[in-house]
Order: C-alpha cells, then sequence, then structure tokens
C-alpha cells in the first residue's frame, strides 16, 4: 500500500511509503493521526495550510462484511477543530484495492481555475474542470458513469461545497448511483477551498488487499459475518425498518426534541416514523431494504419514491427526519423526503440544516411547521447561494448570530442531533465531551439508555453515564478505524466471538498479535490525538458543555440538564 | 382497570398500533404481554408512561404501556 500525496498549488501527485508508525492505523485513526501531525492547529481551514485526508479502513477491501466505509479529515471549519467524517459507498473499496493507505490533499491552487482528481492504478490525474462546475451531485455522479462507466467510484461536491459553506458536505456514490454522506463537519468546504469539485475511482487492475495469512482470516471472516446476520439488530429490525424506526421508540421515551428542543414528544410523531415510512414505500413499490456498500449484509438504506411512483431519495435516515420533522413540526414525510433529496444535490448536511431551519423559525424567517417554506429556502437561497442562502449555509450557530437568536442547540459550534440531552442523559455527555462536537455517532448512549443493548442505564438519571460514554467513545473510535460500518458495534459489544473474531482478522492481516483490549487501546490513542489537536486549536474545557437553555426542564419528563463541568471533565481522564 | 396498550414496529403485524385493554387490578406488564401473545424474545423494549420498564411492574389503571421488538439505528 502507498500514501498517495496530491499538492494543489504544484498541482503534483506523489506515491510514498507508508511509514512504519501509520502500518496498523486505517480509517479515522489514520485521518486523526495525519490531520493532527501535518496540519497546524491554529490555520484557517479554507487556507492553505489545512490539508483534506481520505482513507480507508483496516479491513476495507476484504470479505469482512461492513468493512467498506471511508473516512475522511481535516481541520473543520464548523468546529475549528478536528473532523473526521465516514461514509459507505463505493469510495473506500476501490481505494484499498488500488492500494491507497490515504489520499492527502494538500495546499491550495494559484489562480480562479477548478479541478478533478481521477485516481487509478497508476497514480492520480489533476485536470482542469469546467463542465460540471455549479452542478449538483446526480448530475456529476450521472455524468462520470456515464464518460468512466458504471464501476467508477466518486466523490464529489455540490453547490454547498462549491460556496464553502460551512455545513457543505462531501458526497459518496453509493453502488446504485445514489447518495451517502461525508456528512458533518463542513468537509465539503475544505475540498471547495481546495478547488477540486469531484474524485473519481477507477480500480481496474488494481492489486487488491494483501493479507498475511488468508486461510485464518477467511475463518474468521466467517464467524464475524455470521455474527452480524445472528444479532437481533444488524440482523433483523435495520434491514427490515432502516434507522427511523427509532422516531416512535424516542417519542415514547420522552427524548425526541421537538420544536427547537423545547419538548420531547412531537403529535406529529407517528406520521413521519419508521412504520408509516415502510408502508409508504412499500405502497410506492419503493426497495424497503439495501446496503450502502458491497459487502454490507445489514442493508439499513431504502428507497423512499413520491406518489407517482418515481425516486424522491435514499439513505431516508432518522436524523434528517427527526430533525426537518419534530425538529421543525413539519409532518409531512414526502416533504421531507424532497428536503432529503435536495440536500443530498446540493451537498449539505442534513443535521446541521434541519438545526439551521430550527433557528430559523426561532428568528421568525418562516413559521414552524412550514414545510414547504422550508423546502424553497433550499431551492431559491442555499442552493443559488443568495445573502440568505449563504447565511443559512453557515450552519446553525452562524444562522442564529446573524438574527439575534439565542436559543441554538450546538456544541463546538455543530448541530445536535435527534435525541434531546436531558432525557437521555447518556448521549448528552458524548455531546459535550467528543472531539468532534454535538455527535452522536462518536459514543453512541442510546444503546443503553434508550435501546436496551449491552444492558440498560436509567436515561432519565446521571449515574452510569460518564462511563458508558467514555467507554463507547472509546470502542467506536476502533470501529471507524476499521472501515467498519458503527452498526456492526451492536454484535462487536453484545457477542464476545464476534469481537474475536475481529481481532483475529486484524492479526491475520497485519501479522499483528492483538488482543481485543489492544484494539481499544488504538481507539484510546485516536481521541487523545484528537482532544491534543483540540487543545492546541484554542479548544478549553468549556467547549465541553451544553448551551445554557439545557437547564430549562423538558416535557414530558421535565429533566433538565444537570452535569457538571467537573463530572463532564471525567470522561477524559484515561 | 384500563391501560393504553401501544405496540411499534413488527409487533403491529397481526395486532394493532395502540388499543385499551382491560386487566385486572394489579395486573402486570407481563399480563399485557401474554394477554396479546407477544413473543417474549422479540419485547426488546417496554415503557410504562415514557419510562422503562420490567415485565413484572404492577400498572395503574389509564397507565399507557408500550412495547417495541429488538431496534436499533443512530
Amino acid at each position: 500500500m502507498k500514501i498517495y500525496r496530491v499538492n494543489m498549488s504544484k498541482l503534483s501527485f506523489v506515491a510514498e511509503e507508508v511509514p512504519d508508525e501509520w502500518k496498523v492505523l486505517g480509517g479515522r485513526g489514520l485521518t486523526s493521526v495525519i490531520v493532527a501531525k501535518e496540519v497546524d492547529p491554529t490555520c484557517h481551514p479554507l487556507g492553505s495550510k489545512n490539508k483534506l485526508v481520505f482513507a480507508p479502513g483496516l479491513l476495507t477491501g476484504t470479505m469482512a462484511a461492513n468493512a467498506g466505509r471511508l473516512s475522511a479529515g481535516a481541520k473543520s471549519p464548523l468546529t475549528g477543530g478536528i473532523k473526521e467524517s465516514n461514509s459507505g459507498g463505493t469510495a473506500a473499496q476501490r481505494l484499498a484495492k488500488l492500494g491507497v493507505k490515504a489520499l492527502i490533499i494538500e495546499d491550495i491552487p494559484e489562480g480562479d481555475k477548478w479541478y478533478c482528481l481521477h485516481v487509478h492504478k497508476d497514480g492520480v490525474e489533476i485536470k482542469e474542470e469546467t463542465e460540471l462546475l455549479g452542478k449538483g451531485n446526480y448530475e456529476v455522479i450521472h455524468t462520470l458513469t456515464s464518460r468512466y462507466g458504471e464501476n467508477t467510484g466518486v466523490l464529489t461536491i455540490g453547490q454547498a461545497g462549491e460556496y464553502k459553506m460551512s455545513a457543505a458536505n462531501i458526497s459518496v456514490k453509493d453502488p446504485k448511483g445514489h447518495i451517502r454522506s461525508l456528512g458533518r463537519g463542513g468537509l465539503g468546504a475544505v475540498m471547495g477551498s481546495k478547488r477540486i469539485k469531484f474524485i473519481s475511482l477507477d480500480d481496474n487492475d488494481g492489486k487488491g488487499v494483501e493479507i498475511l495469512d488468508k486461510e485464518k482470516f477467511k475463518n474468521a471472516a466467517q464467524v464475524f459475518n455470521k455474527g452480524l446476520l445472528s444479532h437481533p439488530v444488524s440482523g433483523n429490525a435495520l434491514p427490515k425498518y432502516g434507522t427511523n424506526v427509532l422516531v416512535n421508540i424516542l417519542n415514547e421515551a420522552g427524548g425526541l426534541p421537538t420544536k427547537n428542543f423545547r419538548m420531547g414528544q412531537f403529535e406529529g410523531a407517528e406520521k413521519i416514523s419508521g412504520e408509516t415510512m415502510y408502508d409508504t414505500i412499500m405502497s410506492r413499490e419503493g426497495d424497503p431494504t439495501h446496503g450502502c456498500h458491497v459487502g454490507c449484509v445489514i442493508r439499513c438504506s431504502q428507497t423512499y419514491n413520491d406518489k407517482d411512483n418515481k425516486y424522491l431519495t435514499s439513505g431516508f435516515e432518522y436524523e434528517t427526519i427527526w430533525g426537518f420533522g419534530a425538529g421543525c413540526t413539519v409532518d409531512d414525510l414526502d416533504i421531507i423526503a424532497h428536503v432529503d433529496q435536495i440536500c443530498d444535490d446540493i451537498g449539505i448536511d442534513t443535521i446541521e440544516t434541519a438545526g439551521t431551519m430550527m433557528v430559523a423559525m426561532e428568528a421568525g424567517i418562516l413559521p414552524w411547521g412550514d414545510g414547504h417554506g422550508m423546502l424553497k429556502l433550499f431551492t431559491e437561497e442555499i442552493k443559488k447561494g443568495t445573502s440568505l442562502g449563504r447565511i443559512l449555509g453557515n450552519g446553525a450557530e452562524f444562522t442564529g448570530q446573524a438574527f439575534g437568536v439565542t436559543r441554538i442547540p450546538t456544541v463546538k459550534h455543530q448541530s445536535i442531533p435527534a435525541y434531546d440531552p436531558r432525557a437521555v442523559k447518556g448521549i448528552g455527555v458524548t455531546y459535550a465531551t467528543t472531539p468532534m462536537g454535538a455527535d452522536h455517532t462518536a459514543g453512541y448512549s442510546v444503546t443503553s439508555n434508550i435501546l436496551n443493548v449491552g444492558g440498560h442505564i436509567d436515561p432519565l438519571a446521571k449515574e452510569g453515564q460518564i462511563e458508558l460514554s467514555r467507554n463507547l467513545q472509546i470502542a467506536t473510535a476502533s470501529i471507524d478505524s476499521a472501515g467498519l460500518c458503527v452498526f456492526t458495534a451492536f454484535a462487536i459489544l453484545d457477542y464476545e466471538p464476534v469481537s474475536h473474531a475481529l481481532i483475529d482478522m486484524i492479526n491475520a492481516q497485519y501479522g499483528t498479535n492483538w488482543s481485543v483490549d489492544d484494539w481499544f487501546d488504538q481507539g484510546r490513542y485516536i481521541l487523545k490525538t484528537e482532544r491534543s489537536f483540540n487543545e492546541a486549536a484554542g479548544f478549553t474545557k468549556q467547549d465541553d458543555r451544553l448551551p445554557e437553555f439545557f437547564s430549562e426542564p423538558v416535557p414530558p419528563h421535565n429533566v433538565t440538564w444537570d452535569f457538571t463541568g467537573d463530572e463532564l471533565d471525567q470522561v477524559f481522564q484515561f | 382497570m384500563e391501560v393504553n396498550v401501544k405496540l411499534f414496529g413488527d409487533l403491529r403485524e397481526g395486532r394493532f398500533k395502540e388499543e385499551k385493554t382491560q386487566l385486572e387490578e394489579n395486573s402486570r406488564v407481563i399480563d399485557i404481554i401474554n394477554k396479546h401473545n407477544l413473543p417474549l424474545d422479540k419485547v426488546a423494549i417496554c415503557m410504562v408512561n415514557s419510562c422503562q420498564a420490567e415485565f413484572g411492574q404492577v400498572l395503574q389503571n389509564q397507565d399507557t404501556v408500550a412495547f417495541s421488538p429488538p431496534v436499533g439505528g443512530m
């Protein structure tokens, strides 16, 4: 494997040997270590000193199921700290097959031209790009597929990334030609600052991934893959309903943030629920279950059609539906699906933009519950890069400040996801303390707080939440480095044979001699690396806190956010 | 006494979304599970009045009891 280094000022490409200390790093482990090593933490995230790093995971490109995730990392223009975002789709496996351990993009072009990168078996071509500038992601993917063939992988930014909006994401073509997202933290703006519109990936004649002990790997992979299918969550629930099954659960638990985190229950919850979505998909001949990358056995994604049974959107997630739905008090799943589609097309993070819309409604820019008005803000303002669009495209906090709103649900300037931290206290601890900003995937305490996976910890009380969040943050950093979909965590954490099989695969592939604990040590190391970067970037303990308004009680439980600063500071004592 | 029963996910199949159920005084959560033939291994989450509850919990008149199969998401 090689490190591919592209310099956008010199328009040069070089393939480097992998340094020893990076050999058993992958995914988030590798992107965070590279960013921490090579990026000045005080640099301007849209300037020449930031770097955009892509890395497939340790197991990507092998027969391990659900190992096709791609990590992308940089200094985030949204949070101002280190960011890793990961996604399914077609990119990670192609990079792995081509022998690319990491693709590092540095510096900024002189002049006004835009570029694209084409990655193939001999390296990276940097070409000028004019045709697809200003186009949405769907058109980019369609054009490149026609140009280079069905098997081409694509990473692309939409208009939002071209405008360098802080909520801009990087989109990844999925096996059906639809869109997955390297969603959070504005990495699309970083790609836009380097004036790269897209990266196409041709893995023909790629050497493939090297595995030292193929027999041992194969045996371990069989145990691992079977284990994923045997767990009730990854084997049954996620394939059928996708992530949106959570709407009714969180609503019942009183933790579904409604009307910008005023209440924990939404009257329209049933109308936007996973059950309603499943019935709608089936009645309109959509596809209720498919994977976001080849080798996925969990298949949590789906295709949602419009009233005329035509494709509308896919990868229609709980976070998106919660945010534009309960968060904004919109109860029309079709309108939310249109919003999902346009977010995918212009390349902007749905979680951040949902928070932005809540704040916009606080500001009176549009009424609460106005789904059509919300859609118009996307088509007429954000997509067109108007002054209002540029405010909205910069996220919830920027929008709130522009309009004098104080009720802004962010941590480290990133918008809070779909669980009220007062009613699901374990996730609140993660929101506050993860180096990623308000991020739910970084340490998904909802497992024990609400889902009764891996035990039960009362979501309304403080007991046990600090340890829970800490342990999950460590485990997740490790999983994110393996290129594994985070939904493998259910089986990994619940079934010892599965976690052992995972370690056996890593040891077989890399010739290491790790225990499960060694693997989690890597997670600890990654977190400490990320925290150090953030400290050097200017973050203090005060950035590990929730906004002031969470001291208000939230109905129905009327609970408040009552962790002290000292308690939260315990998370990273390890 | 009367309790309001809510079912989520595929527990609804062949049953209902939400229904009032009549029970004897001092009935427990498990009595509802038995009454509606919910397979025990398919009841992963149980809430009484929006709080997690054990199967042995004693119910009061007008309680709302919700059941979900094993689910995940993010």
